[in-house]
C-alpha cells in the first residue's frame, strides 16, 4: 500500500467514530497530499462542527490578540464583559520595548467590564466615559482601539459614533473594531476586520497623524515588516537581517509596532509580509491604493532564509543583492555548525504540526534543515490560498487536517506515532501524557525567537531538547517494563 | 550564557568563512535565548534606531509621566474613575463553571455559545496547571445569533456524546447565548427527545452570563445545577452517614488531597463536591485519559442524603448552600481551615459534629506548624502587606497574616461584595495587626499600583499578574492565588490545614529572606548585612 492510500484509510477509520452528519462535514477537511496535486485537497475556512472540540478561537482573538494588540503605544479596550480581555491578557508574548503603563500598554488589560445594566441600557455612554478616563490616566497613549465582544454587536451599540466623537475631542485616533466573537468561523475574520479598520479609520488620515523622523526623506530601500507579531522577539532578528542587507525598515506592523509606524507604512516601497493569512488584506489594499508591492518571506531555517533574502534582494539593485550575499555568507559558518551539532540528533525524526494560519507550512523547511520530516500538518484557521501554498511545502503522502478536532488529532497521533508534535497549549499536555514530545508553535513554548539566523539556533536547540528529553524514558515503571 | 543541553556533546564549530559582511555576534554553535540575545549591543542599537519611526515621546517626558503615576495626585485621579477597569483580578462565570464540572466522574464541560470562549477557558486552566483541559462548544456564529442556538446545541451534544463518550455533560453558557436568550432547558429536552443524546444522560445546565458576577458565580451556578440534576428523586428516608465537602474555586488541588487525608485520619465517610484533584494533576503513564474527575455520579446523587455539607468558601457558593439548606433540608456549615486558628476551629467543630475525636496525628502536626511559625515569626512581625484575590481567598490569607503578626494594609478584591467586606472588616478591627488595613472592594490592580506607590508595603501576595507590580514598585511578591503562570507546581501543594499553613508560611518567609539577600548583595556597600545565618 502506498503512503497516500494508507493515510486515506486512516482518515476513513477515524471518521467512523462520528455521527453521520458530523462525519460528512469533517470528511471534507481531511486529506492526503497527492503527488501531482496543486493544493492539499481539503476544504477550509468553514464553520467548525459543534461539539467536536475545535481548537479555534474567535474574531476578537484575531483582532485584539493578533493584529491590534501588539501596537504597543495604543490602548486596546476589550469592550464588553471582563472575560475576553482577562483570558487574553499578556498571553501572547508579543515583545515590545517601552515603559508599560506610561508610554506603552502591551501587557495591560483594559476592559469596560460590562454589567447587566450595560447590556440592558447599552454601553456607549460608558465607553465615552472610559475614553475620557484613559486620557486622564494615560496621557501619553497614542490612541485607542475598541475591540467589541459578543454582546456589543447583539445589543445594537454604536461604537463607531463614539469613536468619531472621541477622536475629534482627543485629537487622537479612536478606532472601532467590530470583532464580536460570533462573527465568522475563527480568528481569521478578526484579522480581516482589523485590517479593514486600518484601511477605513487609519490610512485615510495617515498624513495628518504621521510624525516623520528628523530629516526623513523617502528612500529607494524603504520597506515595512508586516504581519510579524514579534513572538519571543521574532521580528527583531528579521529586521536586523533586512537592515544588514541594506534596506531601511520604516514600519513594523504590528509586532513591537507603534501607531506611528502604522501610518508610516504607506511611505515604503515594499511590504514584506510574514503572516500572509492575517495581513494580506492590508497589503493588497496598499498595493491598490499606493502602488506598494508586497512580498511574502519565510525566515524559518537557513535554507528558506537564504531563499527569502535573495527573493527580497531581487526587488532591489545590485548593491543590495551583493550585501545580501554577504549576509548569507557571513552566517553560513554558524548555520553549518548548528546543523552539525543538532542534525545527527534529529535526523529522520517525524513531526505532526497544527498551528494557526502560517506556521503549518512555513516551519517545515526549518525541520527539513535538521533532517526531520513533517508527516502531517494543518491549520486552525487557514483558507484555500494557504492550503495551495502548503502544497509547495509538503511531500506526497503528508496527512492534511483542517480545523482538526481533539479526537481526530489524538487518533492520528496514536496511529502515526510521530517523534514530535508541534501545536498549541491546549494540545500540549494531551500528547505529553501520551509520552509524545511536544513543542508549542504559537508561543514558542516561552522560548524564541525562532525567526532569522539567531532564531534557527534556538529552534534547533529546542526541538532537540524536546525530543531527546531524558524524562521520556522515565514514564514507564521499571517493573512494568520488565514484565512486558 | 547557560546552555541547558547538558546531555549533548558539542561538535566543534567549522572554520568561519572570511567575508566582507560584519560577522554576527555570538560564537557559532552557541545558542542565545531571548533573554540573552536582545540585551546585546547590536539589538540595543537596533531598538534605538527603530525609535525614530515610532513617533515616541521623549525619554524625559516618559520619565516625568512615569514619576507622576507614582504620586498622590495620580492616585486621586485613578480612584475617581467610574467606568474604566484596568488589570482586574477576576475572570468570568464559565471559567468557574468548567472548573467545578471537571471534578465529576466522566464529565464533559460544554460551553453553549460562541466558540472562542471555550478556547480561552481551556487555555487559561491549562496554563495554570500544565495539564490538559478538555471542553467543547456549540460553535455558534452569526446565523445562530439570528435564529438561536438550538440547531448548534443538538449537533454539538450529539457529536460530543458520540466522540467523547461522557457520563455527564455539564452545560454552561457564554454571553452570546445569554444575550439572545437561548432556552437551555427546552433545548436539552428537545435534544433528548429527538435522540441526539440518550434520555438518561445527565445534562445539568447553568446560565453563566459573563456580565454578572465573576468566575466564582459561575462555579456556584454550575455546582448547584449539577447537584439538582443528579439528586433529583434521590432523597431517602434515612441519612447515609456521610458528610459532603466543597472547597469552592480553590486552585490548590493539594488542598483536596490534604482534606481527604485529614478526613481519613478522623475516619469520616465523605463525598467531595467536586474532586478535580486528578483533573489538574493526573499521572503520566504514557496513556492520555480524558476524564479524571473523582467525584462519582452515584456519590453525588447520594449527597442529598448526607448528614451535612461543609463549605470552605462562603462567598463562592451562596446559592448552592441555600439549595442544600432549604431544598435538601440538610445542615450546612461554613469553615475556613486555613492558618492555625482557622484549622483549629474546623477540627473542633468537625469533631463535635461527627462525634469523632481529633486524631493525635493532627495535634502533632499542629504543634509542628506552630513551632515553625514561632521559629520564623521575627522576620514577618510588623511587615506591611498588600494582597488581592477572590473574597474567600483573601479572607483566609488575611486571617493567617494577622495570626503571624503581619499587618495587612491594602486588600484589593475586584469581585467583592458587601457581606464579605463587613465580615472581614470585623476581623481586622478585632486584631491589633489589622488597624491599618483597608478593604478595596471592586478595585483593580491599577488601583493597587497607586496604593503601593503612595503607601508602600513590604510584601505583596497575589497571582502571577502581581509580577507587574513587583517590577514597578520593587515590592517582593509571594505567589499565592490563581492564575500562577510563571512559576511551576505551586498548585500541587496544600494551603489548607496545618500542613498548608507551613507551606504558605514557607513561601512567605523565604520570599522575605530572598529579598533581603538581594538588598544586601553589593560588595563593599550593602553586603555588610549579607548574613549567612538569618
Amino acid at each position: 500500500m502506498t503512503t497516500v492510500e494508507d493515510r486515506k484509510d486512516l482518515i476513513d477509520e477515524v471518521l467512523e467514530a462520528y455521527p453521520e452528519k458530523g462525519k460528512k462535514r469533517r470528511s471534507k477537511h481531511l486529506g492526503v497530499k497527492e503527488a501531482e496535486a496543486s493544493d492539499c485537497g481539503v476544504k477550509s475556512n468553514k464553520k467548525s462542527v459543534p461539539g467536536v472540540m475545535t481548537t479555534r478561537g474567535c474574531a476578537y482573538a484575531g483582532a485584539k490578540g493578533v493584529v491590534w494588540g501588539p501596537v504597543k503605544d495604543m490602548i486596546h479596550i476589550s469592550h464588553g464583559p471582563v472575560g475576553c480581555g482577562y483570558y487574553s491578557w499578556s498571553g501572547r508574548r508579543n515583545y515590545y520595548v517601552g515603559t508599560t503603563g506610561v508610554d506603552t500598554f502591551g501587557t495591560m488589560q483594559f476592559t469596560s467590564d460590562f454589567q447587566e445594566r450595560d447590556i440592558v441600557f447599552g454601553g456607549d455612554k460608558k465607553l465615552k466615559k472610559i475614553i475620557d478616563e484613559l486620557e486622564e490616566l494615560f496621557p501619553l497613549s497614542q490612541g485607542t482601539t475598541i475591540e467589541s465582544e459578543c454582546p456589543v454587536g447583539l445589543i445594537g451599540d454604536d461604537i463607531e459614533a463614539v469613536a468619531r466623537e472621541k477622536a475629534k475631542e482627543t485629537g487622537k485616533p479612536v478606532i472601532p473594531v467590530r470583532c464580536e466573537g460570533f462573527r465568522g468561523v475563527s480568528q481569521s475574520l478578526g484579522h480581516h476586520i482589523a485590517n479593514d479598520t486600518v484601511r477605513d479609520w487609519v490610512l485615510p488620515k495617515a498624513d495628518e497623524y504621521r510624525k516623520l523622523p528628523n530629516g526623513f526623506e523617502p528612500g529607494p530601500y524603504d520597506v515595512n515588516i508586516v504581519g510579524d507579531y514579534n513572538i519571543g522577539g521574532d521580528a527583531w532578528p528579521s529586521r536586523k537581517l533586512m537592515e544588514d542587507m541594506g534596506l531601511r525598515v520604516i514600519s513594523q506592523f504590528s509586532g513591537d509596532g507603534s501607531f506611528n509606524e502604522v501610518v508610516m507604512a504607506p511611505l515604503a516601497k515594499l511590504n514584506l509580509i510574514h503572516c500572509y493569512r492575517s495581513m494580506n488584506y492590508i497589503c493588497r489594499f496598499m498595493e491598490e491604493k499606493y502602488g506598494i508591492g508586497w512580498l511574502e518571506y519565510n525566515f524559518f531555517g537557513p535554507t528558506q532564509i537564504a531563499k527569502s533574502l535573495r527573493k527580497i534582494a531581487a526587488q532591489f539593485d545590485e548593491k543590495i543583492q551583493a550585501q545580501t550575499e554577504a549576509v548569507i555568507a557571513a552566517n553560513q559558518a554558524r548555520m553549518d555548525s548548528i546543523v552539525a551539532k543538532y542534525r545527527p540528533r534529529l535526523e529522520g525524526k517525524t513531526v505532526m504540526m497544527m498551528v494557526g494560519g502560517l506556521r503549518p507550512r512555513h516551519v517545515i523547511p526549518a525541520f527539513t534543515d535538521l533532517g526531520m520530516k513533517v508527516i502531517g500538518t494543518g491549520y486552525e484557521f487557514g483558507h484555500a490560498d494557504d492550503y495551495k501554498r502548503t502544497a509547495d511545502y509538503v511531500e506526497e503522502g503528508t496527512l492534511i487536517y483542517d480545523d482538526v478536532s481533539g479526537f481526530e488529532f489524538e487518533e492520528f497521533a496514536k496511529k502515526l506515532q510521530p517523534d514530535l508534535i508541534a501545536a498549541g497549549i491546549k494540545e500540549k499536555y494531551v500528547f505529553q501524557k501520551m509520552a509524545l514530545p511536544f513543542r508549542q508553535m504559537h508561543s514558542w513554548d516561552y522560548s524564541g525567537p525562532y525567526h532569522g539566523y539567531e532564531g534557527f539556533e534556538v529552534f534547533a536547540r529546542d526541538m532537540d531538547l524536546a525530543i531527546n528529553n531524558p524524562t521520556w524514558s522515565l514514564i514507564k515503571t521499571p517493573w512494568e517494563t520488565a514484565a512486558a | 550564557m547557560t546552555d541547558n543541553l547538558d546531555n549533548t556533546q558539542n561538535t566543534p564549530p567549522t572554520e568561519p568563512v572570511a567575508n566582507e559582511a560584519e560577522a554576527p555576534v555570538g560564537e557559532p554553535g552557541k545558542v542565545q535565548d531571548h533573554f540573552d540575545l536582545f540585551v546585546n549591543d547590536e539589538y540595543q542599537d537596533l531598538f534605538a534606531n527603530k525609535r525614530q519611526y515610532e513617533g515616541a515621546h521623549s525619554h524625559e517626558k516618559v520619565a516625568e509621566v512615569a514619576e507622576w503615576t507614582k504620586s498622590w495626585e495620580y492616585r486621586e485621579k485613578n480612584f475617581e474613575r467610574t467606568s474604566l477597569t484596568v488589570n482586574p483580578a477576576k475572570a468570568c462565570q464559565p471559567l468557574g463553571a468548567l472548573f467545578v464540572a471537571s471534578g465529576f466522574e466522566g464529565t464533559l464541560p460544554y460551553s453553549h455559545g460562541s466558540q472562542g470562549c471555550v478556547a480561552y477557558f481551556r487555555t487559561h486552566l491549562t496554563r495554570n496547571y500544565k495539564e490538559p483541559f478538555q471542553a467543547v462548544s456549540s460553535s455558534m456564529t452569526e446565523d445562530a445569533a439570528v435564529f438561536g442556538g438550538l440547531a448548534n446545541m443538538k449537533l454539538g451534544l450529539e457529536n460530543a456524546y458520540k466522540l467523547y463518550n461522557p457520563k455527564m455533560i455539564a452545560l454552561c453558557t457564554t454571553c452570546m447565548a445569554e444575550v439572545i436568550g437561548d432556552d437551555l432547558g427546552a433545548f436539552v429536552t428537545t435534544s433528548k427527545q429527538e435522540g441526539h443524546i440518550p434520555e438518561e444522560l445527565p445534562v445539568p445546565f447553568a446560565h453563566t452570563p459573563s456580565f454578572v458576577g465573576s468566575h466564582i458565580t459561575g462555579y456556584d451556578n454550575m455546582l448547584k445545577s449539577i447537584l439538582n440534576t443528579l439528586t433529583k428523586d434521590k432523597k431517602a428516608d434515612t441519612t447515609n452517614g456521610k458528610f459532603n465537602f466543597n472547597l469552592g474555586f480553590d486552585p490548590y488541588i493539594g488542598n483536596i488531597r490534604e482534606l481527604k487525608r485529614i478526613l481519613g485520619l478522623f475516619g469520616i465517610d465523605y463525598t467531595i463536591l467536586s474532586d478535580n484533584s486528578d483533573t489538574f494533576d493526573s499521572p503520566n503513564t504514557g496513556e492520555f485519559k480524558m476524564y479524571n474527575g473523582l467525584t462519582t455520579l452515584a456519590d453525588t446523587a447520594d449527597s442529598i442524603n448526607a448528614e451535612g455539607t461543609f463549605f470552605f468558601q462562603k462567598y463562592t457558593t451562596p446559592k448552592t448552600q441555600e439549595t442544600i439548606t432549604k431544598t435538601w433540608d440538610q445542615k450546612t456549615y461554613n469553615f475556613r481551615p486555613f492558618g492555625i486558628k482557622g484549622t483549629d476551629e474546623f477540627l473542633m467543630n468537625l469533631s463535635a459534629i461527627t462525634g469523632k475525636p481529633i486524631p493525635q496525628e493532627l495535634q502533632q502536626e499542629r504543634g509542628r506548624a506552630v513551632d515553625a511559625l514561632t521559629d520564623s515569626q521575627a522576620w514577618i512581625h510588623g511587615k506591611r502587606v498588600a494582597l488581592y484575590g477572590d473574597p474567600d481567598h483573601v479572607f483566609n490569607l488575611t486571617q493567617f497574616l494577622l495570626e503571624m503578626g503581619a499587618e495587612p494594609v491594602h486588600i484589593v478584591v475586584t469581585n467583592s461584595n458587601t457581606d464579605f467586606e463587613a465580615e472581614l472588616s470585623e476581623v481586622l478591627t478585632n486584631s491589633p495587626y489589622g488597624q491599618d488595613a483597608t478593604i478595596w472592594g471592586k478595585k483593580d490592580l491599577w488601583h493597587l499600583r497607586s496604593l503601593m506607590f503612595t503607601e508602600p508595603v513590604d510584601l505583596l501576595i497575589g497571582n502571577s499578574y502581581g509580577k507587574y507590580l513587583w517590577r514597578d514598585t520593587g515590592t517582593p511578591l509571594v505567589r499565592i492565588g490563581y492564575p500562577i503562570f510563571d512559576r511551576h507546581h505551586m498548585h500541587r501543594y496544600a494551603t489548607l490545614g496545618y500542613q498548608g499553613a507551613i507551606n504558605q508560611f514557607n513561601w512567605i518567609i523565604n520570599t522575605i529572606l530572598d529579598e533581603l539577600d538581594r538588598q544586601t548583595n553589593v560588595p563593599a556597600k550593602t553586603d555588610i548585612s549579607f548574613d549567612l545565618i538569618r
